[in-house]
């Protein structure tokens, strides 16, 4: 039985041999599973994507370009096997959208000498580029996030925040308890305090937390979830009747499928963001010729214009840059993945470059360096407005509290650096 | 004809217990083994290795374990991912470096060696699995199983919640740094297929060869005299006391074991909610109930299935017929557990009955009365 089903698996594995493509961007997907809600608009928008640049421009540079797709469902021993599935078929760069197969990947890729992108999630502290010189996470991540929403809350409260109670509903995992320490370093700073309310896998299950929430009042709940925990979070929060305004959300925790199960009670809920939301952009004029009315659409094609829809289009787009900036400095458009590292490092997103691309004003500007892998930390918040049925973004962009987050960052990659016997240095 | 005790004279006491007495068996044995150690290590490559071997023996071990305690001594285990668990964390402390605090003042052990790491884990994860054992004098059945059930939930929340656990790091997790055996790393990132493979398989034949001796032996006969009736083994003087704890910490000390490996040498990194969640301690009973409870060889069959099945799944349906992810990836729910049940229903004993069929068939063959 064993020996037959391993020589059938080897048949499988035989039949389905690399395709040689010149670029493959390798998409580790969760379409099933709790968090497909998340998984499945990201999937569709980093597919749609590359769709995009085959059909319009042939390419990058003119290699055309695959996107093998792997199923995770934000397992981590999944997510170990579809790395190890698609790592030989010569994949530029991992973009996991998991916190905890990033974790898992960080030594293997950097063993491996495959570049990582984690945009908005991940190890923070892989910012420091000169301990992690293979994982990126520009343009914003969860630090800094943590930071913009006390920003904001500062702004609302007109300057003055001492003795406000803030609560962080998080999901009880190393995505959720990331940022804490920020959190815990700005209220000494700003006189708030801080209270903490865990949440498990996979979280459908939030009764006791929003029952304390409701017993001790604070004044702004900040919440930290993913996949089925966030529609559970805002009907609960509904519930008891939290005002929804003073209810922000991390950037996963802000597509329309999080706040549609709450009807109009979810009216008002903010979340933060570090890409523009909506389909008004030249590039869906684009896809809507060369991808969805050819049917070329990924998934079933019903998320096009929703946030994380728009975060894969986003990612598809700062990987593909990264890629054509690879091709300049090597002169070459066949690119190896240390190639694409190197591409990766001196990437620049400026306002024209992204008008060129048909997404102005569509991201934050950054350039990437060696000693910085993170982008500037700037992110906007966008509110839910339930009548419309869309988010509508109603602050600008804001830096985060780089004075906090900075040496925090500093601190944990060092303490990584130390305890993996690493030597930062930039060369 | 070809599978047959016939003339396989035995001329002593030693001879006629050892093992595998059958002639065929212990070539078989041997031939495994060979396999094992001799061919399989120099064919491998990250994927076979990664997705394949290492969760195989790892559940292996896993699954051994808790046959012991579910199918030899009768005492149902929903906790097993919680001492997967303890075993995980026990081996990430002493491997980075055990510290301990009293009054104050910081006592901090040098690392230990991954493999001491990975055996001292086993018996700290024993300890912890007696003293959840200890219902296991006065309940029985479904109370038993709702009471490791809270051992699973209470280990896992215990894990998320003492930072000491996890050094303090910010995110909770644990990862394992770099560590080699005779300068050959095993953990970490560096590692070659070849060596994590060995690894496991390593301590896999020993657990095993230790668990089928028990299970001959007379703590085995106690045990299994405890599972058929517990009230008759008492009257012929087996100490229950001794048997369930015993058994408990035997199955613990395998778990505990796999905890470790599966943390240190194939994940690298760990997040206890994720990791070792309910699942994790269904996914092992399946193993042991599909394999046959009761039986070493069970356990084998079982992890291979359960392991093995889906990889091929995926790899036939997306690679082999090129078909959506997601589709895919409900198909195999489906057919695994479709699988399962029809399984179930037409041989509910398992796969070592199965084995035992095809082999009392053998016996016979060609001239069946």
């Amino acid at each position: 039985m064993k020996m037959k089903l391993a020589t059938l698996a080897l048949g499988a594995v035989m039949a389905a041999g690399p395709a040689m493509a010149e670029l493959v961007f390798p998409s580790l997907s969760y379409r099933t599973g709790p968090y497909a809600a998340g998984g499945i608009p990201f999937a569709d928008g980093y597919a749609d994507y590359f769709t995009l640049l085959n059909e319009r421009d042939g390419g990058i540079g003119g290699e055309m370009i695959e996107v093998p797709e792997c199923e995770t469902a934000y397992n981590t021993e999944k997510g170990v096997e579809c790395y190890e599935a698609t790592k030989d078929l010569g994949s530029l760069v991992y973009q996991p959208l998991s916190t905890g197969i990033t974790y898992q990947l960080i030594p293997k890729i950097t063993a491996d000498g495959i570049p990582m992108l984690t945009s908005g999630l991940g190890r923070t502290s892989a910012k420091n580029g000169a301990v992690f010189p293979w994982v990126f996470n520009f343009p914003a991540n969860y630090w800094d996030g943590a930071s913009v929403a006390i920003k904001h809350i500062i702004e609302e409260e007109g300057g003055d925040i001492s003795g406000k109670k803030i609560a962080l509903v998080y999901h009880n995992s190393a995505y959720g308890k990331e940022p804490i320490r920020t959190l815990e370093k700005l209220s000494e700073k700003h006189g708030y305090e801080l209270t903490l309310q865990a949440v498990d896998h996979p979280g459908q299950e939030q009764k006791s937390q929003w029952l304390q929430i409701r017993r001790e009042r604070p004044d702004y709940v900040i919440m930290y979830g993913w996949g089925v925990m966030n529609q559970v979070a805002i009907q609960e929060a509904v519930n008891i009747r939290f005002p929804m305004e003073n209810f922000i959300g991390i950037w996963w925790s802000g597509s329309e499928n999080d706040v549609k199960p709450a009807g109009d009670g979810a009216h008002g809920y903010k979340a933060l963001t570090f890409h523009n939301l909506g389909d008004d952009y030249p590039l869906y004029d684009d896809l809507k010729k060369h991808v969805f009315d050819k049917d070329l659409a990924a998934g079933s094609g019903d998320q096009h214009g929703t946030a994380i829809y728009n975060r894969g289009l986003y990612a598809a787009m700062l990987v593909a840059e990264a890629a054509k900036t690879a091709q300049e400095i090597h002169d070459t458009s066949k690119i190896t993945p240390a190639m694409m590292r190197d591409g990766m490092e001196a990437l620049e997103m400026t306002e024209e470059k992204m008008e060129s691309l048909g997404l102005p004003r569509f991201g934050p500007e950054f350039k990437v360096s060696c000693e910085n892998h993170g982008g500037n930390g700037y992110a906007a918040i966008g509110q839910w407005d339930a009548k419309a049925g869309e988010w509508k973004l109603v602050t600008d962009y804001m830096q985060s509290d780089q004075e906090i987050v900075q040496p925090l960052i500093e601190a944990d990659s060092m303490a990584y650096a130390e305890e993996n016997g690493i030597t930062p240095g930039c060369n | 004809m070809f599978y047959r005790e016939a003339g396989d004279f035995k001329t002593s006491y030693p001879k006629d217990s050892q093992t595998f007495p059958i002639k065929l068996d212990r070539f078989g044995f041997f031939a495994v083994l060979f396999i094992g150690f001799a061919i399989i290590p120099f064919v491998l490559n990250d994927y076979w290795v990664n997705s394949v071997f290492l969760p195989f023996l790892i559940y292996a071990i896993a699954a051994i374990g808790l046959n012991l305690l579910v199918g030899y001594c009768g005492q149902v285990s929903l906790g097993t991912g919680g001492f997967m668990a303890v075993g995980a964390y026990a081996c990430y402390k002493l491997m980075t470096g055990l510290d301990i605090w009293i009054g104050g003042v910081e006592y901090a052990l040098p690392p230990i060696n991954i493999v001491f790491s990975v055996i001292l884990a086993g018996l700290i994860t024993a300890i912890v699995g007696v003293l959840f054992g200890l219902p296991s004098l006065r309940i029985k059945g479904f109370y038993l199983a709702v009471a490791t059930l809270a051992a699973q939930f209470f280990l896992v929340w215990l894990f998320n919640k003492w930072s000491w656990a996890y050094n303090y790091s910010s995110s909770g997790q644990i990862n394992a740094p770099e560590r080699s055996v005779f300068g050959v790393p095993v953990t970490g990132s560096n590692t070659e297929p070849w060596a994590v493979y060995l690894f496991c398989l390593v301590f896999l034949t020993v657990l095993a060869l230790i668990a089928r001796n028990l299970t001959r032996g007379s703590i085995g006969r106690k045990w299994m005299a405890i599972r058929d009736m517990d009230i008759a083994a008492e009257i012929i003087g087996v100490d229950p006391l001794k048997a369930k704890l015993s058994a408990f910490a035997v199955s613990s000390f395998f778990i505990g074991i796999a905890g470790a490996l599966f943390f240190s040498v194939y994940l690298g990194a760990v997040e206890v909610g994720e990791v070792f969640g309910i699942n994790k301690s269904f996914l092992v009973l399946f193993m042991v109930i599909i394999g046959g409870l009761g039986s070493i060889f069970g356990a084998f069959a079982g992890a291979a299935f359960l392991v093995l099945l889906p990889v091929f799944l995926k790899n036939t349906l997306v690679g082999g017929l090129g078909w959506p992810t997601d589709l895919a990836a409900h198909l195999e729910f489906m057919i695994v557990g479709g699988l399962i049940i029809t399984f179930l229903i037409l041989e509910p004993h398992g796969l070592a009955q199965l084995w035992r069929i095809i082999k009392e068939k053998l016996r016979l063959w060609p001239f069946p009365h």
